[in-house]
């Protein structure tokens, strides 16, 4: 066997080893083209740093941070009971609803802010109106964001061994307990996970709030409402230094994913 | 047991509040006065040309991202090259970015004063469609990652040890495995194509009948204070999105679904 492999023609080999490079050359160029380049040229042309500092810059930052806490923090209660209710529980129509979880990925995000303002806006048939309000803009971020949890969430509770919940159910432990010692352990890592994505996206959305909020300064007026009005008004270079501020939070909250996932998979071995 | 189900009526009722009935009225309210309003309003040539440009826009982007995400995939499980980590991080990184951020970029390099400037690709469809590729761009590779790290390298090296080319080991051994991933890749990479509405809206200019794409043309009508034309292509789209959604529900790895 071994000295059939080592009787075989070298150049296959060559071939071989000259494809896989051309594969990592090409993907770079064509990353570094596309994504590199204009970002580079983004942080370049960045100036005027009072776009930043300004009270109005710093009120949307805050309410963009602000309002995606609340944002993470509700999905991860509602996400979880969603992943808990399409995994655990049965009931007719499950099918369906597992399917609908996906709708807020596959749907355009200037329909979903309209859908929502259209129903809760002020020609509302439920007289509901959050329109130009923080609670509109919360309903929109919610809309948005609603899948990462229970897409985290749902594998990992599905794998989940139910021995251990059996056991400790044997051994006198409540429902609560149980959850809390046993399962809840386990799928704290994809919460967070599913919550940090959930939190990158609320961040920078756009589509879903810019017709829900009103866009009011100090009131409604998130990071990316205020960059989209610095460029409308021909400051892109006050807008790319605001940009810049966005991007470096967008790549923090990537690394940690990251750095939560080789943890996770570190302690499963 | 009440507990079991005040939680399942927890769960049901906030997709119900969030999700069903936002989308279920704006059908409802396209349609409450039958199909001709709702045909009429989209099928002026505005709207005709705003569902041409995104059509346009998402046959550019996906070709593109689904040989780039294949390529990619390949190159970051099957070989380990430097660097590889912030790879991984660039190509995530449009999940996260703003939209907007990313339309700005694109200006201020293709914009007038930009280093690329004074091509005709700022305001022009060659920049809606750069601009469409960045934000649709992660979806094939994360996709088709966790499935060539799957299925292991030993098929690979076999098809190899027997004379097979690079190429012929991945038409027979490699495409077959990812190709269902790959698929559902193409889905959530159109899906975000055809949906792309803050990078598109500020690189394109928003020109009605010309740089218009059909997310743009919505938020237009909203403006105009067409109600009609609103939630007659916002329905549009939203059929696009359920259709999406059933092909979702079909290429799905079945080991996500339950």
């Amino acid at each position: 066997m071994a000295a059939n492999a080592g009787a075989l023609p070298a150049a296959p080999e060559a071939r071989r080893s000259l494809a896989p490079r051309l594969a990592v050359g090409l993907s770079t160029l064509y990353l570094s083209v596309i994504v590199l380049l204009p970002l580079a040229a983004l942080s370049w042309k960045a100036h005027g740093w009072q776009a930043v500092t300004n009270p109005e810059a710093v009120a949307a930052l805050k309410l963009s941070l602000g309002i995606s806490l609340v944002v993470a923090l509700v999905n991860a209660f509602a996400g979880t009971a969603i992943a808990w209710t399409l995994v655990r529980d049965r009931f007719v129509g499950q099918g369906l609803v597992n399917a609908l979880v996906d709708l807020p990925f596959a749907l355009p995000t200037i329909v979903a802010g309209l859908t929502l303002l259209i129903l809760f806006g002020p020609k509302s048939p439920v007289n509901v109106d959050v329109s130009l309000t923080r609670w509109g803009l919360l309903l929109a971020l919610l809309f948005v964001t609603l899948p990462f949890v229970v897409r985290t969430v749902q594998p990992v509770l599905f794998e989940l061994d139910r021995e251990m919940e059996e056991a400790a159910a044997s051994l006198g432990a409540g429902r609560v307990a149980t959850f809390l010692r046993i399962i809840l352990p386990s799928i704290l890592p994809a919460i967070l996970s599913g919550v940090a994505l959930a939190f990158a996206r609320a961040i920078g959305e756009f589509g879903a709030v810019v017709l829900i909020s009103g866009n009011r300064p100090f009131k409604t007026e998130v990071a990316s409402l205020y960059i989209f009005g610095r460029i409308e008004s021909g400051d892109s270079g006050g807008a790319a230094a605001a940009s810049v501020v966005i991007l470096g939070i967008s790549f923090g909250v990537l690394i940690a994913i990251g750095a939560l996932r080789r943890w996770v998979t570190r302690h499963d071995r | 047991m009440i507990g079991k189900y005040a939680l399942r009526f927890a769960s049901l009722g906030y997709l119900a509040v969030l999700l069903v009935a936002p989308i279920g009225y704006v059908f409802w309210k396209t349609f409450e006065h039958g199909i001709a309003p709702a045909w009429h309003a989209v099928s002026t040539p505005d709207a005709v040309h705003a569902l041409k440009v995104t059509l346009i826009l998402t046959a550019i982007a996906v070709p593109a991202n689904t040989v780039f995400g294949v390529l990619s995939a390949i190159a970051i499980v099957r070989h380990r090259f430097r660097g590889a980590g912030i790879f991984n991080a660039v190509v995530d990184l449009p999940l996260a970015l703003s939209p907007v951020v990313v339309g700005l970029a694109l200006l201020l390099l293709y914009g007038r004063g930009g280093w690329l400037g004074g091509h005709g690709v700022a305001f022009a469809l060659p920049g809606m469609a750069l601009a469409t590729i960045f934000v649709s761009l992660p979806f094939v590779v994360r996709e088709v990652v966790p499935v060539l790290r799957e299925i292991g390298t030993e098929q690979e090296q076999a098809a190899a040890t027997l004379g097979a080319s690079w190429l012929q080991t991945f038409r027979r051994v490699t495409w077959p495995a990812i190709r269902w991933a790959t698929a559902y890749g193409v889905v959530l990479t159109t899906a975000r194509a055809l949906g792309e509405f803050g990078a598109v809206s500020v690189i394109s200019g928003r020109l009605s009948g010309q740089t218009e794409s059909m997310t743009l043309y919505v938020q237009d009508r909203y403006n105009q204070y067409d109600d009609v034309g609103t939630y007659a292509s916002s329905a549009l789209l939203a059929l696009l999105a359920v259709f999406t959604l059933i092909l979702m529900t079909r290429l799905k790895p079945k080991e996500e679904t339950q």
